[in-house]
């Protein structure tokens, strides 16, 4: 999300999206792709525990299925590379054995693989990031390896559209053939013209056949040449036929000048006219035409030290010279050359002396006998000019018989340029030419390669090859030169890529295999013999992949849907938007920096991680394992609060909420996985298990053996290589001990993540003193900046069904300015009316599919269709390649008619994932969407039964029989629809009823508030702050009066139900004041009361004992009882946490804590005391426990088998308490006394059997599931909200109250409730009312009932279609087939049972 | 029986069982042929009178899955 601008109701949203690079409408999910893509990457979905492939789908179960491409910058190595040639590709395809799809990649950008595979300096293995692990990728090795695998006298020619226009292009080096090569590509006719007998330049005549065999160099020309380029050798550019010439008498519309820059650079020393001293590029060329060379025999000196000067050494080495010394003005650090050509030189024995200049050169006779040399003082300025000086007065001569001079190279064969030709040069002689065209200033010439740039490397020529090409073919078809085109040559420095993986072990480069150092300078035989395969797969495994997507095309190539699409950019849009909602979650805290191993011992995970180890869809299939040694763990530690509740650097203050739970859960589930066997032990410091029904698991893991040691953990270490660790820690009272376990998992805390920050930043959101959306108690999901809404772990630590919940009340927020314009986007899908098919017989299509390659490419699907023609019924088969597409779709409807057919089979994937599209194919087709039936013979045939054709071939032709089977008996089914009554009733006027009420009102519901007492407010009338400090009073009283005020809100006071019937959408309640309501939904709201302990505690026994809720009272009117008390204790958990009740009510440790520093605000001298069980400030309410502390509250902690004792002494209470540090008994004297008392629910047995709802044990009425249907009855159409579903606090009520609301929208705003036409249909016939039915159906759907049938009693069961969920468990409970299963009967059963055994 | 090859044929429930079948195809977890899936909304409408009448009909052995 980029920008919000507007404001509530009238937003403007721009969103950027990222590109998937697949496109959903093509991908049909079947993962081929997955299986071709080369590049392996960390799995984020598990963590980074095991790796999938850059082509991904996040988990198995995703949905919608879609494929994803994970792509990060371009690699460095082909950033570096000036002619960008993917090598990453490449790299992949080698590691895969792709050796010709490898070379198709290189040749995209370089025609001469072979050759630069040899000769180039590779400047991206100087960018390689595997050197910060241990050495650079051997790019250029493997590049040559690839070239070398294929036969080019056979490598195939692709199929060109040949166009008419001759180019023409002067120079046959490397920057000419590119160019002619990618013209050819493109269809162009390049001809070239070389000056020299033969096509390749300097890579012909400069470069040495030790490190480029002339044969190498032919294969890729021969090859260019098969591609259509003409190359015309020995046609020189002359006065007889100049440039201009070309163009204007020849008539070629465009010329590429790419000539080089093969002429030494000349200097002048005295003596250089002497016989015997040679120009280094005349030398090469001399050698390379004639194989004679004027050095055999002799004393030759080389000065210079760059490549060529190395060149012209080892060649005169290998042509005989006696002795061949290299003279270079740089150090041995400083040379030009490259340094892996330094080293082969001195191992070849030639000596180089650094540092020293030539004086001059010393004749004898008119013939050089030696060489004067003085020494370098320096070789550039200050300002990095090269500007050598000398010590005039070091001096040293070296005997010589010949000198190569080999200081430089320029392009002095432009002396060809005439005026005529219009072509401009730059001060340096070299011909000027627009960086980003090469276009020069002779409209259509380009240049390119050296003759533009100076000396430089031959790939930097090959680029300007293929750039110059594309100009040549913008100026060819009229096209702007520079519009839109992209420079991918000049990508920025840096990126995002792939993180270098820690603990990689280290892999040293593939070593060059070489010839025999003593056969190097024995002739011209390479020197550098290539890599096998086998190394040559090793090294490219090295690779780290960088750019994650390797953009190798595999997955373009295996995607026979053609949904991969590389070229997808980020989309833009903008939305036009009412409301905004924040659900960004959170980021697990990062542990690396504490003392626990994390991120450096494999045995150290987070909890997160743990979860990932435990899910069956998980890296480990849910084997939980040690990642040091894939052992079954026997001895499991979890470490609560890592990151939370600590003012350490780096962690966080507030409390998770969820960890404690977490650790719990996964203790009891990796026993489940690994076995009894297991030891679990929980190390924490308060366990907080406030929500609902979290106590008793709670206790159930202790009681199953969960160990829990109240600790604090000092440090985490490694026992050896054993992959063992020792936990240290520091018990309650203060004893120092340690434990070694086999696995230690960090219950790490949530964390709002850096981009949440900067997006709360950009909307002008508020956060938290902890980064948490800032938002007040009374409106929990509403954010500083009107119609931006929040939910979620971003408005504090909670966990799933808080956040579901949170869910639903933003929902309810968010839409509640918004009634108007509901359903103003909606658009209704038109179909053509249903034929009638009821009296035909059967006519079946059946349409087999391919899915591509994943049925056909295992079962025999011709086989199976022509089986399928066999079958009785069956009126027309059709095999598709991929059913699900749209073009399938309108031919399938197309058979559909043309064939009459009256009912469809298709044998392809999943229904759960196509059905719909299928039966919507159906309704387009004019037929009932319940005449057809699928076969799954993908991921049910084979997709698990991939090696075995003949099985899975037979399997199909089963499944195949058996939907058909079953289609014949098919019966057109009509989904039944019911009206809604747009109405609520809600029960209960406390906060959280009034909320519902009030949010169903504002949308325009019509709502029924039935409160029991004689006004409105419910528990809130006795509270008076927040924790967060909100006075309650104000609040309440405007909610109170904007309820009553709602002209849609009917509140009936001293009204209870006393009689409910009907189903979702379709009640009908009475109330007690007489009231008969019709309602389309029940919101139950009743509230809970708080304990009022028997004169426990001496409570109603002196005036001093009050319960928190009094105390409230106190403090808020009667502040001179705490202004005078010396000393108060507050005692948590009476009536909570105890066996008849065994759960925790959640406000009170907050509520004592805040009190607490109420009593210390008003009375700073006072002693406070709370004696708690585990102190359970959590989330953000642990800020209140950390200021208790911190301003002397002192908190005891007492056992549950050893309560606190209270006797009143002198009208003051004595309490006798034993102290969990000291483990003695304690006396406290204090003047007040106030205890945390449990809230407990009202009996609500009659309003749970009335409208059929479940109470829990302790009678708080139950939600259909805790995690995915929090605020749902399990009966459809009633909702929960406040405390009689849970203790909670205000804002939570507030929260639920919104949610029921939402949840209760999602019925109200519809006209009909569309329900499933797979029902209970009784056979009135057999059916003789034996009701064995009534009692097994699940949903309370059947009734019996009695009618006259022919002047006797019948007795026949009905079913109301609305509670049935289509079980079947009356069809197979029925002795006398008296009722069925629409779309599921017994005979449709039957026939696929005897389909499935070949018996029909 | 070294060489017997069992006929199996699974009742499996719409919501669950059947999904992990298909899980397992999308996993590409690999298991033996002989075994044919029958897809029910819920596995309460199996009858006995269905697996009675599949063993009648020479299935050698029935799962039922939810």
């Amino acid at each position: 999300m980029q920008e919000v601008t507007g404001e509530e109701g009238n937003f403007t949203v721009t969103l950027k999206k990222q590109p998937r690079y697949v496109d959903a409408s093509k991908c049909t999910g079947c993962g081929d792709c997955a299986r071709a893509c080369p590049v392996s990457t960390p799995d984020e979905f598990n963590l980074g525990l095991n790796n999938c492939q850059a082509i991904y789908r996040s988990y198995p179960q995703a949905i919608p299925a879609t494929f994803a491409i994970k792509k990060f910058d371009r690699a460095p190595c082909v950033r570096t590379c000036p002619a960008n040639v993917n090598a990453q590709g490449y790299i992949q395809l080698i590691k895969a054995g792709k050796y010709a799809e490898a070379l198709k990649v290189i040749m995209e950008k370089l025609p001469l693989p072979g050759t630069l595979g040899r000769i180039c300096p590779h400047p991206c293995e100087g960018n390689c990031r595997r050197q910060d692990l241990d050495e650079p990728l051997s790019i250029c090795a493997l590049k040559r390896f690839v070239a070398d695998q294929v036969d080019w006298a056979t490598l195939p020619v692709p199929e060109i559209d040949k166009r008419d226009e001759e180019v023409a292009i002067i120079g046959s080096g490397p920057g000419g053939l590119s160019c002619a090569y990618q013209l050819a590509l493109m269809g162009y006719r390049p001809i070239i013209f070389e000056a020299a007998a033969e096509p390749g330049g300097w890579l012909r005549y400069g470069v040495p056949e030790y490190r480029l065999p002339r044969k190498v160099l032919q294969r890729e020309i021969d090859y260019i040449q098969r591609l259509g380029v003409d190359i015309r050798c020995n046609s020189p550019i002359t006065p007889e036929r100049t440039v201009s010439d070309l163009i204007v008498r020849d008539g070629y519309p465009a010329v590429f000048i790419s000539v080089g820059c093969q002429e030494s650079v000349h200097i002048r020393v005295p003596g250089i006219e002497t016989e015997g001293v040679v120009w280094a590029a005349d030398y090469l060329k001399e050698v390379a035409t004639t194989g004679i060379a004027p050095t055999a025999g002799k004393k030759v000196v080389v000065i210079g030290g760059g490549n060529v000067g190395i060149d012209a050494a080892r060649i005169a080495l290998r042509k005989g010279a006696s002795q061949v010394t290299i003279v270079c003005l740089e150090g041995p650090d400083e040379m030009p050359a490259s340094p892996w050509e330094l080293e082969e030189t001195e191992k070849e024995g030639i000596e180089i002396r650094h540092s020293w200049g030539v004086k001059q050169i010393l004749p004898d006779g008119g013939k050089v006998k030696g060489v004067w040399l003085k020494k370098v003082a320096q070789i550039f300025d200050e300002q990095g000019h090269f500007a050598p000086k000398y010590f005039e007065d070091q001096l040293d001569t070296l005997d010589a018989e010949i000198v190569i001079m080999s200081i430089g190279q320029r392009s002095s064969n432009l002396r060809f340029l005439t005026v005529a030709d219009g072509i401009e040069l730059t001060p340096r002689g070299l011909i000027k030419a627009n960086p980003d065209t090469l276009a020069t200033t002779r409209k259509g010439v380009f240049a390119g390669g050296d003759v533009v740039t100076g000396p430089y490397v031959a790939i930097a020529a090959i680029a300007d090859g293929w750039e110059a090409a594309v100009s040549i073919d913008r100026y060819l078809r009229g096209v702007d030169l520079k519009e839109g085109r992209q420079f991918p040559r000049r990508l920025p420095a840096g990126g995002k890529w792939q993180p270098i993986p820690k603990n990689n072990p280290t892999q040293r480069r593939s070593p060059m295999p070489t010839l025999p150092l003593e056969e190097w300078g024995q002739g011209f035989q390479e020197i550098c013999l290539g890599l096998d395969p086998e190394a040559a797969r090793a090294e490219a495994g090295r690779c780290l992949n960088c750019g994650v997507c390797s953009e190798c095309m595999e997955c373009v190539a295996a995607c026979l849907p053609g949904a991969v699409n590389h070229a997808q950019t980020p989309e833009v849009t903008e939305l036009e938007v009412g409301s905004v909602i924040l659900a960004t979650g959170f980021q697990p805290f990062d542990p690396r920096g504490l003392n626990y191993l994390y991120g450096t011992h494999p045995n150290v995970v987070t909890t997160l991680e743990f979860e990932r180890f435990l899910s069956p869809g998980g890296p480990f299939q849910g084997h939980v394992q040690r990642l040091s040694d894939g052992r079954e763990p026997k001895k499991i530690a979890w470490i609560l609060c890592v990151g939370s509740r600590s003012n350490r650097e780096g962690s966080q203050a507030y409390c998770s909420s969820v960890c404690c739970m977490t650790s719990l859960k996964q203790a009891l589930i990796a026993r489940e996985h690994i076995g009894q066997q297991l030891d679990m032990a929980i190390f924490y410091m308060d366990m907080r298990t406030p929500r609902k029904d979290f106590e008793k698991y709670f206790q159930r893991a202790a009681s199953q053996g969960t160990r829990l040691v109240r600790s604090r953990i000092h440090s985490v270490e490694a026992l050896g290589d054993s992959g063992d660790l020792q936990l240290s820690y520091v018990t309650e009272d203060g004893k120092v001990a340690a434990e070694t376990f086999d696995l230690v998992v960090l219950a790490t805390g949530m964390v709002i993540s850096p981009a949440t920050r900067e997006l709360a930043e950009t909307l002008g959101v508020q956060l938290s003193r902890y980064n948490f959306v800032e938002h007040s108690c009374f409106e929990p999901v509403a954010t500083s900046r009107p119609g931006i809404y929040a939910c979620g772990v971003v408005t504090g630590p909670k966990d799933i069904p808080q956040s579901v919940r949170e869910g639903s009340a933003a929902a309810a927020a968010a839409t509640r300015q918004l009634a108007a314009a509901r359903g103003s986007l909606l658009k209704e899908k038109v179909y053509p009316p249903e034929q009638e098919v009821a009296g035909e017989e059967p006519r079946i299509g059946v349409f087999i599919c391919n899915c591509g390659i994943n049925i056909g490419g295992v079962a025999d699907v011709p086989a199976v269709a022509e089986y399928a023609r066999s079958i009785a019924d069956v009126a027309y088969v059709q095999e598709n390649l991929f059913t699900c597409s749209e073009d399938a779709q309108t031919l399938m409807i197309e058979r559909i008619r043309e064939h009459n057919l009256n009912r469809v089979v298709v044998a392809a994937c999943s229904p759960t994932t196509h059905q719909p599209i299928f039966q919507d194919m159906l309704r387009n087709a004019g037929l009932n969407k319940y005449l057809f039936e699928m076969a799954n013979i993908r991921n049910q045939c084979t997709w698990v039964h991939q090696y075995n054709r003949d099985a899975a071939t037979t399997k199909c032709r089963d499944l195949v029989n058996m939907a058909v089977a079953k289609a014949r008996l098919l019966q057109p089914l009509n989904s039944l629809t019911v009206g809604v009554t747009h109405k609520a009733l809600v029960v209960g006027g406390g906060v959280s009823g009034m909320t519902t009420a009030l949010a169903l009102a504002d949308q325009g519901y019509e709502v029924d508030l039935a409160e029991g007492t004689d006004r409105l407010g419910g528990h809130a009338l006795n509270l008076h702050t927040t924790w967060r400090g909100e006075q309650v009073k104000p609040y309440l009283h405007e909610l109170i009066d904007r309820v009553q005020r709602h002209d849609h809100i009917h509140v009936h006071f001293e009204a209870t139900v006393i009689e409910a019937g009907g189903s979702v959408g379709n009640f009908t309640s009475r109330l007690s004041n007489g009231a008969l309501i019709r309602h389309g939904v029940v919101v139950l709201a009743t509230g809970a009361e708080p304990y009022r302990p028997n004169g426990q505690y001496l409570y109603r026994k002196n005036p001093n004992v009050f319960l928190s809720l009094d105390m409230d009272r106190e403090i808020a009117t009667n502040s001179r009882l705490i202004k005078n008390a010396q000393a108060a204790a507050f005692i948590q958990c009476v009536g909570s946490r105890i066996p008849e009740r065994p759960y925790c009510s959640r406000v009170c440790c907050t509520s004592s804590v805040d009190n607490a520093l109420k009593f210390k605000e008003i009375n700073p001298e006072m002693e406070v005391y709370i004696l708690y069980r585990d102190m359970r400030t959590y989330g953000e309410r642990e800020f209140l426990y950390h200021q208790a502390l911190q301003k002397g509250v002192i908190f005891i902690r007492y056992q549950l088998e050893d309560p606190p004792q209270v006797e009143e002494v002198d009208g003051r209470m004595r309490i006798r308490v034993t102290d969990h540090i000291l483990k003695r008994p304690l006396e406290l004297t204090v003047d007040l006394l106030t205890l945390a008392s449990a809230i407990v629910p009202r009996d609500n047995t009659q309003l749970a059997e009335m409208y059929k709802v479940a109470l829990n044990e302790e009678g708080f009425f139950s939600e259909a599931h805790a995690k995915i249907r929090p605020v749902d009855c399990a009966t459809e159409g009633i909702f929960l909200a406040g405390l009689c579903h849970n203790p909670k606090p205000l804002e939570d009520s507030i929260r639920l109250g919104l949610a029921a609301a939402a949840r209760a929208a999602t019925l109200l705003s519809k006209d009909h409730l569309e329900l499933d036409a797979h029902v209970s249909i009784p056979i009135d016939e057999n059916c003789d009312g034996c009701a064995f039915c009534v009692d097994g159906c699940p949903f309370q759907a059947i009734t019996l009932m009695e009618y006259m049938k022919q002047g006797q009693v019948k007795k026949t069961v009905e079913i109301n279609e609305i509670l049935c969920k289509g079980c079947g468990s009356c069809m197979a409970t029925c002795p006398k087939q008296g009722i069925y299963v629409a779309g599921f009967s017994m005979p449709q059963l039957t026939a696929q049972v005897e389909a499935a055994l070949g018996l029909i | 029986m070294e060489n017997f090859e069992p006929r199996l044929l699974a009742f499996v429930c719409n919501w669950c069982a059947y999904g992990a079948a298909d899980l397992a195809g999308v996993s590409r977890l690999q298991y033996p042929a002989n075994i044919r899936l029958l897809r029910v909304m819920c596995s309460a409408t199996v009858s006995p009178h269905h697996i009675l009448r599949a063993l009648q009909s020479g299935a050698d052995g029935i799962l039922v899955a939810g």
